[in-house]
Formats: structure tokens, sequence, C-alpha cells
């Protein structure tokens, strides 16, 4: 192959990932127009948040323990060479609260909830559901995509505090009851360092972008799915790919800009 | 159908040098037939011929390259705004192949569906509407079932309830005998008939079954490399057009 043609494909990849960018802005568009339209999908953002928040409890429930425990022993075993072990919950707190619950959850929420989503939706396509909302009239944005959004938007700084809490728990757990650490200065030492407006407000507007980031990543390979059983399993594989690295790539910003 | 309800006058549908390709395929190059108001016609056609996405043209599913669909002597692809999409299609009944019922809810919800989202009806009388045409579909006791609990006939016949709820004029139907055994086939050939007499509205379906088509239609379109033959069942069963000759002689040597 030749240069040029090395410097075309190049070319058309960066076109193609521009107007995938455009589709994707139009399509935000829409269901935000769709939200905006009475009436209110109340019992469909019910049941999708059920969906989302609910069935996730236990992976975000356990995960967040296990992290928990792991930075609790690590904590432990780093600060104890300093002589510092009474700094545990700091350690633990901060890093969950600032960084871990966030990420995690939604990284969490993306492999269990995002995927199920867009499977759920391309299915919708290859089977023609969305076709027959049109042919009633009925705007699939408003019916079925615009409650999805908004259901991941309420549940993922739920499902971050959970995780945070759990872990806060899991860090106790390990340091004070298996390593011998004071448990009032454990937690002493994370509401001394934990600031609600520093630290708390910022984790849970993070973790509200991740979850706006996830859904929409999630509704928009799934609507735009080509019809058919190999398109269904596409748009999964690349709704965990895309929405899991946008997470990690948007965390990098948001820290910058936040400060958290 | 008893207690099924009246509809106001059938749509009757006119094509005019229809043009449509899928990526490189050239489905209908120059496509023309009518299909005339108040009657049942049969699209009929091998696989790939265009059966189903001539349905979807008509639905404004799809929008052709060029040429003019008339549904009731206005143009269907000029309804720009939503308001008139709207208009149209609360006029257009689609029964979909495979049904596209909504999995996640009841097959009650889904034909009560049309009803909560377009009309002022309590839920009582919802109700009461959804059993009636439950009634004439000739369905009962599923209610509380969601679709994936249903037969394959029972499927078509609450895709059918789900599309005559809003009494449309025109009522489109996407493969409605395919994957059935023979008693449910008579069975919901039976119920297509009684929708268009008691229901007036203008049928349109595609088929491959060239039985259920003769014994239905009145007037058949037969599909073939992107143009059409269209008339009674008798005189489109005789033409001497070669694709159409050769349509019929592949249906009869793939019969049992």
């Amino acid at each position: 192959m030749t240069a040029a043609a090395h410097v075309a494909r190049l070319g058309g990849r960066g076109i193609a990932f521009v107007n995938e960018l455009g589709r994707l802005a139009a399509f935000a568009a829409q269901v935000a127009a769709a939200l905006a339209t009475p009436p209110p999908r109340v019992r469909r953002c019910l049941d999708e948040i059920h969906d989302v928040g609910v069935l996730s409890l236990s992976v975000i429930g356990v995960s967040g323990l296990a992290v928990g425990m792991v930075l609790g022993l690590q904590g432990y075993n780093t600060l104890v060479r300093f002589g510092a072990e009474e700094s545990l919950g700091t350690v633990v707190g901060l890093s969950l609260i600032r960084e871990l619950g966030p990420v995690l959850s939604a990284l969490l929420v993306t492999g269990r909830a995002a995927s199920a989503a867009a499977a759920e939706i391309a299915s919708m396509v290859v089977t023609e559901q969305l076709d027959g909302l049109r042919m009633m009239s009925i705007d699939p944005v408003h019916y079925v995509i615009a409650p999805k959004v908004l259901a991941f938007v309420i549940s993922m700084p739920l499902l971050s505090s959970l995780f945070t809490v759990l872990g806060l728990a899991g860090g106790y757990l390990v340091g004070v009851l298996f390593l011998g650490v004071d448990g009032g200065g454990y937690v002493s030492s994370v509401q001394g360092s934990i600031d609600v407006y520093e630290d708390v407000v910022p984790s849970l507007v993070k973790s509200l972008i991740f979850g706006l980031l996830v859904a929409m990543i999630a509704a928009f390979r799934g609507f735009h799915a080509e019809p058919h059983s190999a398109g269904v399993a596409a748009a999964t594989t690349s709704t965990v790919v895309v929405a899991s690295v946008t997470t990690l790539i948007v965390d990098y910003f948001l820290t910058a800009l936040m400060g958290v | 159908m008893e207690g099924a309800g009246e509809v106001a006058e059938a749509l009757g549908v006119e094509i005019t040098g229809l043009r449509f390709r899928r990526g490189p395929r050239v489905i209908f190059d120059g496509l023309s037939c009518r299909f005339p108001a108040g009657r049942i016609s049969v699209v009929l056609g091998g696989s790939g011929s265009g059966k189903s996405t001539l349905l979807r043209l008509i639905a404004t599913l799809e929008r052709p390259e060029a040429g003019e669909i008339r549904v009731g002597g206005e143009l269907a692809l000029s309804l720009g705004s939503a308001e008139a999409l709207r208009r149209y299609r609360r006029g257009v009944g689609m029964m979909f192949q495979g049904g596209a019922l909504l999995n996640s809810v009841s097959v009650f919800d889904n034909v009560a569906l049309p009803l909560r989202e377009h009309t002022e009806l309590g839920e009582a009388e919802i109700r009461a509407q959804v059993h009636r045409i439950f009634e004439a579909v000739d369905l009962e006791g599923v209610d509380e079932l969601l679709p994936g609990q249903l037969s394959g006939g029972m499927t078509k016949r609450a895709a059918l309830a789900r599309a005559l709820v809003l009494r449309p004029r025109l009522l489109l139907c996407d493969e409605p005998f395919s994957g059935l055994d023979p008693a449910t086939l008579r069975r919901v050939e039976a119920l297509l008939l009684g929708v268009n007499e008691r229901f007036g509205a203008t049928l349109i379906l595609t088929s491959h079954h060239v039985e259920s088509t003769l014994r239905i239609a009145s007037h058949v379109v037969v599909l073939a490399e992107g143009r059409a033959v269209e008339g009674a069942p008798g005189e489109v069963r005789a033409s001497a057009q070669p694709e159409v000759r050769e349509f019929f002689a592949d249906v009869a040597e793939a019969a049992p």
C-alpha cells in the first residue's frame, strides 16, 4: 500500500469518527428534546431504574466491599512502614470518594446494565419493535430511550455512593478488625479528611456525568444497530468498549477540572 | 367481529415510478402499481423481491429515491411535519411479520398502548375496547401474558389486534401467513376477510402463500425484478409475462 493510500485511509477514519460524533450529538439533542416533551414517562422510568439500579445492587455492593478491603490491606502495608497507620481512613476514604467509587461504579454499570440496555434496544430494532412504535405514532426516543437515559443518570450517583460506603466498611473490616488499627482513629480520620463540598459533591457530579455518558453511548449504539443478530452483538460489544474507555478518559479531564 | 366498530372511508393506494435501493442493490426501478380502496390486495414475489420494502414505503418507514405514493389521493411522501406524519400513521395500521409487539409489556398493554397514547378514553373504556378487539381476533385469556409466551398464531392475532385498535382505514400486513400450521392459517385468513368486511379497511398483504392469496385476494400484485404485474387473481395467475410464469412455476416446484 502506498503512503498516499495510508493517508487516505487515515483521513477516511478521521472523517468517519467526526461523523459519528456528529450523529451522537444529534441523537443527544433528540433525547434532550424528548425528556422535555410531555407526557413524562414516569412508570417506564421507574421500571428502568429497577433494571439499572436495583439489579446492579449486588454487583456494586460486593465489588465496593472487596475494593475497600484491598485498599485497607494495601494502605495499611504502606502506611505501617512510616508509622502512619492511623491515617488508613484518610487513604481509603479519599481514594474511594474521589476516584474509585465513581469510576469503578461506572465501569461495573457499563458491564452489567449498559450492555444489557444496548442489547435490548438493538434487539428492538431487529424485531421491528421500534418501527411498531413509529407506526403507532409513538416516538421511540420518547418512549424507549429517554426513560433509560434518565434512569442511568439517577441511578449512577446512588450506586457510586453505595460503592463508596461499602468500600469504607471493607477498609474498616480489614484495618480495624483484622490488622488492629484503632476503630475510633479510622472513623475520625475519614471524618476529618473528607469535605462535603470539596470531595463528596464533585464525586456525585462525576458519577452523574458518567451515568449520562454511559447511557448515551448504550442508547446510541443500540438505536443505530444493524437490523440483524450480528448487529445486536456488535452494539453490545462496542457499548462496553467505548463506554469504558470514554469513562476513563473523561475521568482524567473531570479530575483536572474539578480538582478531585 | 361484532362490536368491533366501524371505520371511515377506506384508503386506496397508487404508486408511480417508485425507485428505491438498499445500499448498492436496486430494489425498485420505476415501480408502478395500485391497490384499490376497500379491497384485499396481496403482493406476491420471491424472497428479496421487495414485498416487505413496499409495505414499509407505504407506511413511510422508508423513503424512496424517486416516485410517488398516493394514499387516499394524498402524497404520502410529502408528509414533512411530524404532525402530518402522525396524522397519516393514525389512519394506517401495520401488522409486522414477527408481530413487533413490545416484549417488556403484557399483551393487553401492547394493544392498549395506542388508545392510551392517542385518545382521552378512561381505563375502563380502554379495557372494554381492547377486549372487544381481542374478541374480534379470537384471542382470550392473554391479558397478562408477555408476547414471548404466545404461540406463533396468537402472536399474529395479537399484532393484528394492535394494528386494528385505532380503526385504521388502511391495514398493511407483512407475511401474515408465514410460519403457521394449516388450521391456524385458515383462521388468520378468515380473520383478515372479516376485518375487510366489518371494518371496511383496505388491506394490503404480502405473502409467499399462493393458495391463501387466491382464496382471499380480490387484487394481486406480483413483484418481479423491480417491476409489478397486477390484476385480479385469475388474470395474474394466467399471465403470459415470463417473470410471473417463472414465479408461479417456482412456487409449484417448491410445494410439498
